[in-house]
């Protein structure tokens, strides 16, 4: 579980998010919505500390992140998996080195169980075949499972998923939000996941938070996010033609 | 002030950076393959232009020696000197900063940009020690050989290139580069091209690994590590020299 106490992060004077408080749950996928500029990068950045809070607390089962130390923020970070919106894999490695990397960083295996590891993950996210293609032989929804592949192969504790299935076709963002739904509930992660990708909201919004304006504006799941009377929400819910004919084909 | 600021950076960078590495096994690989490719990979172009230097600074010396009372011996002797002092860990390394600089810059930029360092760091790697300490040690380490071998080659082009010129004869170049022989010269050289190797490594690390933004900002951060780099070898090579020569 992550929870976040009054956290409050400005750039130049300018707020960006302000004073927000939430719970992220263990085994299940938490939605992070918003139009571009709300501040769902600049959380979830907060939530890595790839940028420091100016204000409030973010607590990883207790352990307070934001007072660590930099070595105790390395030791908490062990138990992250990020699944970048590029995938972020290293160029100059094969994907089952990509996989492996965190493998030989930070575990005790020896090289036959790493690659059994390497096997297990790969296979996982039905890549068992791309063992040796370099990131560049391969299209972007298999960059994306590759990079989900990496971010599971330690056992995190907490998966973040910045924007994972954005340049993607619908269909191959469908399996994508399908493997993360099925990893977090399989291995019990707290997953958290950027998207403005209605779709996504409604396969795989197990908790969703709506953000505005930096501020934390509606929180609920993909059953009432479709019934809310929040006006912002509705907004960002039915701003595509596709969403509007379903609101009007249920209410016909 | 910036100025300031940006130095305190770059030596809070360099503090970093100098951390012990999370994974010894790892680390040394990444030494092999830097040694490799910033080391053995400049060889060539460092033999050509030791080569074809030195050749010149041999024609050059002979045909400004119109004197009579200086004897034609001092070609070789001014050709090894000029080649030791400065030529090979001076301008070599002005060479390297323009080669291996902008390639540090922009392979760490690039990894900036596509969020590579940031994978690295939520991991849990030091991501500046990981990717920048195997860099600086193997130029540290290698690049001392390369100048050494831009020596040999570049007095071995001079005698070659001056002799097929017919402006000075073996017996009078081999006797020059044996007169008046300082064997500090070597060590004055070799201390100045770690200082380089230092220079060039960590300031181009410098600019890439904090690039920002898309492809122009890392070529532009590419070009800045260029130009600083230069600029402090110049500087420090200047100080060097006053301080171990004078």
């Amino acid at each position: 579980m992550i929870d976040i106490q009054h956290i409050s992060k400005s750039f130049d004077g300018r707020v960006i998010l302000d004073d927000i408080s939430l719970v992220f749950e263990e085994g299940k996928t938490n939605l992070v919505i918003g139009s571009s500029g709300s501040g769902k990068t600049v959380l979830m950045k907060c939530l890595v500390s790839l940028y420091q809070v100016d204000q409030g607390q973010i607590l990883y089962d207790g352990r307070d992140f934001t007072e660590s130390s930099e070595e105790e923020k390395r030791e908490i970070r062990k138990d992250f998996g990020m699944v970048f919106q590029g995938g972020a894999l290293f160029d100059s490695q094969t994907v089952a080195e990509n996989v492996a990397f965190p493998l030989e960083m930070f575990s005790v295996m020896q090289p036959a169980e790493m690659r059994d590891r390497v096997d297990f993950c790969l296979n996982r996210v039905n890549l068992s075949s791309a063992h040796d293609l370099y990131p560049s032989q391969i299209s972007g929804g298999m960059k994306k499972r590759v990079a989900i592949a990496r971010a599971i192969a330690l056992n995190p504790k907490y998966l973040f998923c910045d924007e994972p299935n954005s340049g993607l076709d619908p269909k191959t963002s469908i399996v994508i939000d399908n493997l993360i739904q099925e990893i977090t509930e399989e291995f019990n992660i707290t997953t958290v996941i950027n998207t403005h990708d209605m779709n996504s909201v409604l396969e795989i919004g197990q908790k969703i938070i709506y953000l505005n304006k930096g501020k934390k504006w509606w929180e609920g799941d993909k059953n009432s996010i479709l019934e809310t009377d929040n006006a912002e929400v509705n907004d960002f819910v039915y701003a595509s033609e596709l969403f509007k004919r379903i609101r009007r084909a249920s209410h016909s | 002030m910036a100025v300031f600021q940006s130095l305190g950076h770059y030596f809070l960078f360099v503090w970093v950076v100098f951390s012990k590495p999370q994974q010894w096994r790892r680390f040394w690989k990444q030494w092999l393959y830097e040694v490799n490719s910033l080391g053995i990979n400049s060889l060539p172009i460092i033999a050509i232009i030791s080569m074809f230097i030195g050749a010149a600074l041999t024609i050059q010396t002979a045909y400004n020696i119109d004197s009579p009372f200086i004897p034609l011996y001092a070609v070789g002797l001014a050709t090894r000197d000029s080649i030791i002092l400065e030529f090979s860990p001076t301008i070599i390394s002005l060479i390297l900063a323009g080669k291996v600089g902008s390639s540090i810059a922009s392979e760490l930029g690039t990894m900036r940009v596509t969020e590579q360092i940031d994978a690295l760091e939520i991991m849990g790697v030091n991501s500046g020690s990981f990717l920048v300490l195997p860099k600086i040690i193997a130029a540290l380490f290698i690049n001392p050989f390369l100048v050494i071998i831009s020596m040999f080659i570049g007095i071995t082009g001079g005698w070659i290139f001056g002799v097929l010129a017919g402006v000075v004869s073996t017996t009078e170049f081999v006797y020059g580069l044996q007169s008046f022989f300082q064997p500090f010269y070597i060590t004055y050289a070799l201390i100045k091209t770690v200082v380089f190797a230092f220079l060039i490594t960590s300031i181009s690390s410098y600019f890439g690994y904090y690039a920002q933004g898309g492809a122009l900002e890392v070529g532009s951060s590419s070009t800045k590590a260029v130009v600083y780099s230069s600029i402090f070898v110049l500087v420090l090579n200047y100080l060097l020299t006053q301080v171990l020569l004078s």
